[in-house]
């Protein structure tokens, strides 16, 4: 039988040890009429040996392809260490759980600490949690959080930037809005792409609000003002949230360093850290706050302590804020969060350092520049906006958005993010990526075939 | 010793990263970082090393008899990693088009229908990314519909006491008052609380079943026809399917809508907390509001059916579609053990567990709730060993770790005092099921005769018991640079 040991003596023996003639019987509590029959699983298909799901998923995976990924919009295609899956693959790493029992569970509380250490590091700011499902839901506990820290005002209102990542906002819908958090949306610039701070005034007009949302770079890979930004937010009473990608940080000012008093707290899509793009997930989350705010942080948290001997040891935390503890008083409901693919961002963060770190941004940042030179020269396309980005571009085309990313897709070049069905405002816009693992003649075939769609098609009107 | 302290100025992992990149020149000055994180320098053999023997320190599936109650851990088929991991799939960006997504969406599809026959839903979504999360969704459909309805004044949602802690904290966050209700002695639900709370205020009652005292809750159908005349929905927490697969159907019991852990009763890895995945399974009457995205198949090609398809959803849980790379493996284990091998699921674990709990009580332990089958799992109450030898469920689970087992959940749920909630599953052989009462009798013996050795175990660990109080209280919740402590570091 797959995976169940028993031979048929020791099914034998422990139903004796049991008194009863078949396993059938131990189900003897479940009302006869609640009880289905194997019929009930016909739809189900027959056991299959690993050869033959072996053939299967190999025949699928084949089907996908392995196209040339020009698309971003928060999950990157990075070159990803041997070491780093390598080593979180090991069965010790892999079939562990939530390390309740910390003394059977150094070493992932350990390599959690480590990842709270490098968070801090990066952010600038003082303390991390252990990892939440992904970005977007990583900010929706952020600005849940922040209302719940906020003791300035008693607003449940959060100014959310229309420049933030489409996808992020709707989620931050999902799961503030039934707690009857209000998002207000936050326009930008049309010409910078940008989120002015006149913007926020027009948003917030008479009223308070308890957060606001700051994204650097933007989903357009605009960077924004961010120092102006948290100025505004701590100068209205209100929490400054940052949104940042990791590998961005190794260029750009960390969010603790923002403005005079720095962001309050900050989140992201731990992704680009050693963790492959598989179709959107796992990935994890990150959430770093300032001291003050610990004790209104979801998640796990891991802290250093000492065992009996005086020697120091790893251990959960704050267990306190937790729902095993505090049940519907929790500061939220998350329980099982991402270890493994925490495992995956310490290693290779470790394997990188930060001189690594900022040889992968800068060549990601070059790269897209590079691409951005190379599809501009083409008739008709140009960049959407003037102000400087990290490693994304928003290019307006001369016909509509979709159809040249399917004749594109047609040749295996995923062409970038599609903005106009979330932003008909910049239609036919485009927002294009090029990471450390394009070459340069992989940039000349887009662009090269890219112009000769273009010719094709029709003009937009 | 922590791997920020191995670090030694100017050393690389130099392969890792482009050789050469051009300098950063468009970025403005006030933009930019100008001391860098103190993340290590240390060379990829000192990583390979340090991370090599941090996992040793862990126990796990993989290397220990790992009992943990309501956690189900079973063996993690080695076939589901490695085929979850193929290049197709790995390097798969989210956003791709469906065009080159057909492989995928086939699996995940047929996974949402197997979910659905082994269930008896009438549909499922994969999005949660894990059960808590599933949980969240689940409340927020019952929320929807009640809505949908006009019907505003449910605020309140029922749940048991010993349900997981979880529950009351989903609800919560979905925007619902909690009413707990108490369990009577013989461990299923207080029938006579039930019919005095619910009410034109009820959305619903959240249950696991079997629940967490490890039985099965036998007037299920009284409590649905209760609730459901009360105008609630049911709500089920597949924390326990692995009890009941192929056995009988949360459908058929009259659950409007469901969670399942798919890295519990899917055998998808734990990962030493996660990832999970929760997907969320749903009565006709609640098939609108599926959080996104869904997978659809129309003429043999599959897609990704997204708001602008189900504009009643509750919405989008993540930026994606979820964990897919863990839908992949529970996909492939599925596939692996077929239709006969699911209904074996909860024989072999049912088997497991109430042969574990009949030797144990040989031994001389005492089960809570001893009357009643055990489930997949059971509970100990070892309050008499406290009392007479001064020895705690604590200090056993404790000492378990010495012997080679990982701690069965200790004082959980809270109903039972000096509890042990032990949860062998499918995967273990007898041999092993009697080690670990072999193990269980040597403490109880040790508790008789060197109570302190029992008190202060463990004691072959890495470490020993850790001071919790003391990392509460002087919160130490990152290295920094030129931190103090590391000099008297005994860390591997």
């Amino acid at each position: 039988m797959p995976f169940i040991p028993h031979t048929p003596d020791d099914i034998a023996a422990m139903l004796a040890t049991l008194g009863v003639d078949s396993i059938a019987a131990l189900f003897d509590e479940i009302p006869p009429e609640l009880r289905v029959g194997a019929q009930a699983l016909d739809a189900i298909p027959e056991a299959r040996s690993e050869m033959e799901i072996t053939r299967l998923m190999q025949s699928r995976a084949r089907a996908d392809g392995e196209p040339l990924c020009f698309i971003g919009a928060g999950a990157y295609d990075h070159h990803i260490p041997s070491a780093v899956w390598q080593i979180a693959s090991r069965g010790e790493f892999y079939s562990a759980y939530t390390p309740y029992q910390a003394e059977a569970s150094q070493g992932t509380l350990q390599v959690l600490y480590e990842f709270q250490s490098m968070m801090t590091a990066l952010t600038g700011l003082d303390v991390s949690n252990a990892s939440l499902y992904d970005g977007a839901s990583a900010l929706a506990e952020a600005v849940l959080m922040a209302v719940r820290a906020n003791r300035q005002t008693k607003s449940r209102r959060i100014l959310v930037p229309r420049a933030l990542h489409p996808a992020y906002r709707r989620v931050l819908h999902t799961l503030v809005a039934p707690q009857g958090l209000e998002l207000v949306e936050v326009g930008f610039d049309p010409r910078g792409g940008h989120t002015p701070v006149e913007r926020l005034e027009a948003a917030l007009g008479e009223e308070a609000c308890a957060a606001v949302v700051i994204a650097q770079p933007n989903f357009f890979g605009i960077l924004e003002s961010v120092d102006e930004l948290t100025d505004w937010a701590h100068a209205h009473q209100a929490l400054a949230i940052a949104v940042v990608n990791p590998v961005a940080l190794a260029l750009l000012t960390p969010p603790g360093d923002w403005g005079a008093k720095g962001a309050d707290l900050a989140c992201g899509e731990a992704q680009p850290l050693g963790m492959p793009l598989a179709s959107g997930g796992p990935y994890a989350g990150f959430l770093c706050c300032k001291q003050e705010y610990v004790r209104q942080l979801p998640g796990r948290i891991v802290g250093r302590t000492l065992d009996l001997d005086g020697r120091p040891g790893f251990t959960l935390t704050l267990q306190a804020r937790e729902q095993h503890i505090r049940r519907g008083k929790a500061t939220s409901n998350i329980c099982t969060n991402q270890g493994l693919l925490v495992t995956a961002a310490t290693i290779h963060l470790a394997l990188l350092g930060a001189e690594g770190l900022e040889r992968v941004a800068a060549s990601c940042h070059a790269n897209t520049q590079r691409l951005g030179e190379l599809l501009c020269a083409i008739s008709g396309v140009e960049p959407v906006f003037e102000r400087p980005v990290f490693h994304e571009l928003a290019l307006r085309l001369p016909a509509p958005t979709a159809s040249v990313l399917n004749a594109l897709a047609a040749e295996d070049i995923l062409g970038g993010f599609d903005l106009d069905p979330d932003y008909p405002e910049l239609e036919p816009a485009l927002l294009v990526c090029a990471t450390e693992r394009r070459t340069e003649d992989e940039l000349r075939h887009y662009a090269q075939r890219l112009a000769a769609h273009l010719e094709r098609s029709p003009a937009a009107s | 010793m922590l791997i920020q302290a191995q670090s030694r100025t100017g050393r690389r992992a130099y392969t890792q990263a482009p050789l050469h990149p051009p300098p950063v020149t468009t970025i403005p000055d006030a933009l930019r970082r100008h001391t860098r994180p103190a993340l290590p320098e240390v060379s990829e053999l000192q990583v390979v090393r340090h991370y090599t023997r941090l996992s040793q320190q862990n126990f796990s599936i993989d290397t220990q008899f790992y009992p943990l109650g309501s956690c189900t851990m079973k063996y993690n088929p080695r076939a589901c990693h490695s085929l979850a991991m193929l290049p197709g799939f790995l390097g798969r960006h989210p956003l791709a088009p469906e065009t080159h997504g057909q492989g995928l969406l086939a699996c995940l599809f047929e996974l949402q229908e197997i979910l659905k026959v082994v269930t008896g839903m009438h549909a499922v979504s994969l999005a949660p990314a894990a059960g808590a999360q599933g949980e969240f969704a689940g409340v927020a459909m019952i929320r929807a519909y009640h809505r949908a309805r006009g019907d505003h004044a449910r605020t309140e949602i029922l749940v048991p006491d010993a349900a997981h802690g979880t529950n009351p904290a989903s609800a919560a966050m979905a925007g619902f008052q909690v009413r707990e209700l108490p369990t009577g002695p013989d461990g299923d639900l207080d029938l006579g609380a039930l019919h005095a709370a619910v009410g034109p205020q009820t959305a619903g009652i959240m249950l696991t079943n079997p629940s967490t005292l490890g039985v099965f809750e036998r007037h299920i159908q009284t409590i649905a026809q209760t609730v459901h005349q009360a105008g609630g929905l049911l709500y089920y927490d597949g924390a326990n399917l692995n009890a009941i697969l192929g056995q009988v159907r949360p459908g058929d019991m009259g659950f409007d809508v469901i969670h399942i852990n798919l890295h519990k009763t899917f055998s998808t890895p734990h990962g030493g907390g996660g990832p999970g995945a929760g997907p969320v399974g749903v009565s006709r009457r609640l098939e609108p509001y599926l959080p996104v995205p869904l997978v659809g198949c129309e003429n043999g090609r599959y897609r990704w059916l997204t708001e602008s398809d189900r504009p009643a959803s509750i919405g989008r849980l993540t930026a994606f579609g979820g964990n897919i790379g863990i839908l992949l493996r529970a996909y492939v284990y599925a596939r692996l053990i077929g239709r006969q091998g699911l209904a074996r699921v909860a024989e072999f674990a049912t088997l497991n567990a109430n042969y574990l709990r009949a030797r144990l009580q040989e031994a001389g332990f005492e089960a809570a709730y001893p009357e009643r089958r055990a489930s997949h799992e059971f509970i100990l109450s070892l309050k008499r060993e406290a009392r007479e030898l001064g020895v705690t469920a604590m200090d056993f689970a404790k000492r378990l770790l010495d012997y080679g087992y990982h701690a069965p959940t200790t004082y959980f749920p809270l109903l039972v005092p000096e509890c042990l909630l032990i949860e062998p599953t499918e995967t273990e052989s007898k041999e092993d099921l009697d080690g670990f009462v072999a193990a269980m009798t040597a403490i109880r013996r040790e508790a008789q005769e060197n109570p302190e050795l029992v008190r202060g175990a463990p004691h072959g660990l890495p470490v020993r018991r850790l001071d919790e109080v003391h990392a509460a209280r002087q919160l130490d919740l990152a290295w920094r640079p030129g931190d103090p402590k590391e000099n008297s570091s005994t860390h591997g």
